[in-house]
C-alpha cells in the first residue's frame, strides 16, 4: 500500500490551494487526485472574467485563475494524479482509487482533505413534467460543451432557474448567436449575483421572469416548446398564466449540491442544510484527520473564498499531521437563528482557534436594511448593519479568539437576523 | 438634476450605486463601498464599457478550444463586433496566457490575448 502524509480529493480550486497551504506548512509528502484530464476543476470552463480579485487584485478568467494555483503546485513539486477517481474512503483514512494506468490501488494516508466540489440539480431532481427529448441540459454542461469542448447545444434557448451559471450562459449562448428567449426563477428574486443579472442579461435584452417555473416540455425527439407559469407564494402554478416558448434547448440552472457520497461513505456527519459535512473551526469533519473546503462543505459564490478557506484546510491538515489531534478542548456550537441557514464551522475551540475566524453563512430569504447580530450566550458581541442581504450572497461574521477568552463559561454562540439599526 | 441606479460589476459583491446627474455631468457617486465603485459609475453612465471574453479553436493542442478575452475593456456596443471577429479564428498549438490572438479588436485598438495554457499534443498523442 502507497502512503501520504495527506491526500486530497479533487485538483480544483480547493484541492489545489489545499496542497499549496500544506506544502508550505512543511509537509512534503502529498498526493492531489482529480477524476478530470487536467489539474483546474471547474474554472477550466468558467471563461469569463471576474475572478481573483480579492487574491490578486485584478479580474482573471477561469482558467487563468486557476493556472495562478496549478503553477504554485508546480514550483511546489506537489504530487498529482489525473484521470483518477477516488473510490472509497475509510474512516481510518485508506483512500482506495483507480485509473487506466495503475487500476485499482490504496493509499495510507495520516491526513485527509475533502475537496471534491459539487454538482448540479438534475431535471431528476427538479420534477419537471413533459416528454423527455434530447436538448435539456444542466448549464455547467452546456458551458462545458460550448467552453472547452466547443459545441454548441441549440439556438434558440429558455433556461429555468437564475443560478450564476444560467446568467454566464446566457450571455455565452447569446455571443455564440443563440436566441435565449427568457430566464424564468422560480423563487421571487435570482439566486444569482446581481453584477451577472446586470451585464448577462440586461445588457442583452434578456428577460428575467420571477416567480416563473417550467410546467411543460414538448418534443419527442428533441425539444421543440417549453410552457412557464407564474407560481403563487405556495411555488405552485397559477393556472391561465401558461406562456409556451418554442426552443430547442432548455437548460436548468437550479442549485448546486456538494458532491459527499465519498464522505458519507467514510462516516462523516453531514448538515442537512448545506449537504455538506460539519465542520469545527479548523475545517475538520467529525473523523479526526479529515478535513474539508470548497464547495463539497458549502456552495461558495466566490473562488475567492474557496481558496482562502482551502489554504487555512491545508494548514490545519499540517498541524494535525504534525501534533496529531488536540487534547480534549472545549467546543462551543454555533446557533444560526432567525434567517441565518447554516454556519460554516458549526464548532469552534476557543483554545484551538486563529486569532481571528470568519464564519460563513447564506440567509433564508431577501433581507432590507437589518443587522447580522451575535450573541455569547446573551451577550450582544456585535451588530453589522446591512443594507441588503440575498440567500445568493453569502455573508460572513469575523469572531475574536481574544474576545471569546473573556468568556470562559460561554455555553453557545447565536447569528442571527435582526431589524432595524 | 437626474439620477441613475446602478449595480457595480467592478467584483461580485455588487454594490448598489446611485449617480447624480446634472446636465450630463456626474456631481455625485453614492452606495459604493470602494473606488472602483466611484470609478465604475462614472464611466458606466457616460462610456459603458466591457471586457469580453470568448473561445477560440486551437490545432494540435491537448484540448479542442482555447478561451481568450480583451486585454482590457472595450466600448459595450463593440462586443458583437469582437466575438464575429473572433468566429473563425483557429490558433495551433502551444497557446500560452497573453499570446496575441487579434492585435485590434474589431477596430477598438484593444488586443485580444490567449486566457488559457493549451499545450500541443506529444507527436505520440497526434497518432
Amino acid at each position: 500500500m502507497k502512503q501520504y502524509d495527506l491526500v486530497i480529493v479533487g485538483g480544483g480550486p480547493a484541492g489545489l490551494a489545499a496542497a499549496v497551504s500544506a506544502k508550505d506548512s512543511g509537509i512534503d509528502s502529498i498526493l492531489i487526485i482529480e477524476r478530470d484530464r487536467e489539474l483546474g476543476g471547474i474554472l477550466n470552463q468558467c471563461i469569463h472574467n471576474g475572478f481573483g480579485l480579492h487574491t490578486f487584485k485584478e479580474e482573471l478568467t477561469g482558467p487563468e485563475y486557476a493556472s495562478r494555483f496549478i503553477d504554485q503546485v508546480m514550483e511546489r513539486g506537489i504530487a498529482y494524479k489525473l484521470n483518477t477517481m477516488v473510490m472509497d474512503i475509510s474512516p481510518e483514512k485508506k483512500v482506495t482509487a483507480m485509473n487506466r494506468e495503475d487500476g485499482m490501488f490504496e493509499i495510507d494516508a495520516k491526513a485527509v482533505i475533502l475537496a471534491m466540489g459539487c454538482r448540479e440539480r438534475s431535471r431528476g431532481a427538479l420534477n419537471i413534467p413533459g416528454y423527455r427529448p434530447a436538448g435539456i441540459y444542466s448549464a455547467g454542461t452546456a458551458q462545458r460543451l460550448v467552453n472547452m469542448e466547443g459545441y454548441m447545444p441549440g439556438r434558440e434557448v429558455v433556461i429555468l432557474g437564475s443560478g450564476d451559471i444560467g446568467l454566464i450562459m446566457a450571455r455565452r449562448m447569446t455571443l455564440e448567436g443563440a436566441k435565449v428567449k427568457v430566464v424564468a426563477e422560480l423563487m421571487p428574486y435570482s439566486g444569482g449575483l446581481k453584477r451577472n443579472i446586470v451585464q448577462c442579461l440586461d445588457d442583452f435584452g434578456i428577460p428575467l421572469k420571477l416567480s416563473h417555473t417550467v410546467v411543460d416540455i414538448e418534443g419527442k425527439e428533441r425539444v421543440e416548446a417549453v410552457t412557464i407559469a407564474e407560481v403563487g407564494a405556495d411555488r405552485r402554478p397559477i393556472p391561465g398564466t401558461e406562456e409556451r416558448y418554442t426552443c430547442d434547448t432548455l437548460l436548468l440552472s437550479c442549485g448546486l449540491i456538494p458532491e459527499n457520497e465519498l464522505s458519507k461513505s467514510a462516516g462523516v456527519s453531514i448538515n442537512p442544510i448545506t449537504s455538506g459535512p460539519v465542520v469545527n473551526d479548523s475545517l475538520e469533519t467529525s473523523i479526526p484527520g479529515i478535513f474539508a473546503c470548497g464547495n463539497v462543505l458549502h456552495v461558495h459564490d466566490l473562488v475567492d473564498y474557496v481558496s482562502q478557506e482551502a489554504s487555512s484546510a491545508g494548514k490545519n491538515a499540517a498541524a494535525y499531521i504534525k501534533n496529531g489531534a488536540p487534547a480534549d478542548a472545549k467546543t462551543v456550537e454555533i446557533h444560526p437563528v432567525d434567517g441565518v441557514r447554516y454556519t460554516v464551522p458549526k464548532y469552534i475551540r476557543p483554545s484551538e482557534m486563529d486569532d481571528n475566524l470568519t464564519v460563513r453563512f447564506r440567509v433564508g430569504d431577501v433581507y432590507k436594511n437589518c443587522c447580522i447580530a451575535t450573541y455569547f450566550d446573551d451577550a450582544l458581541i456585535s451588530r453589522r448593519k446591512r443594507p441588503v442581504m440575498a440567500p445568493g450572497e453569502m455573508e460572513q461574521v469575523i469572531l475574536s479568539k481574544a474576545k471569546l477568552s473573556e468568556y470562559p463559561d460561554l455555553s453557545k454562540i447565536t447569528i442571527r437576523i435582526e431589524e432595524g439599526e | 438634476m437626474s439620477t441613475r441606479e446602478l449595480t457595480c460589476i467592478g467584483c461580485p459583491l455588487g454594490c448598489a450605486v446611485t449617480v447624480t446627474l446634472e446636465n450630463g455631468d456626474v456631481t455625485a457617486v453614492a452606495g459604493n463601498t470602494c473606488p472602483r465603485g466611484d470609478a465604475y459609475a462614472r464611466k458606466e453612465v457616460t462610456n459603458p464599457t466591457r471586457i469580453v471574453t470568448s473561445t477560440v479553436r486551437v490545432k494540435g493542442g491537448v484540448v479542442a478550444m482555447t478561451n481568450v478575452k480583451t486585454a482590457s475593456d472595450i466600448p459595450k456596443d463593440k462586443i458583437f463586433d469582437c466575438v464575429e471577429a473572433l468566429r473563425d479564428v483557429v490558433v495551433t498549438a502551444p497557446v500560452t496566457i497573453g499570446d496575441v490572438i487579434l492585435p485590434d479588436a474589431a477596430g477598438t485598438g484593444v488586443a485580444i490575448v490567449a486566457a488559457r495554457n493549451v499545450a500541443a499534443l506529444s507527436e505520440a498523442q497526434q497518432q
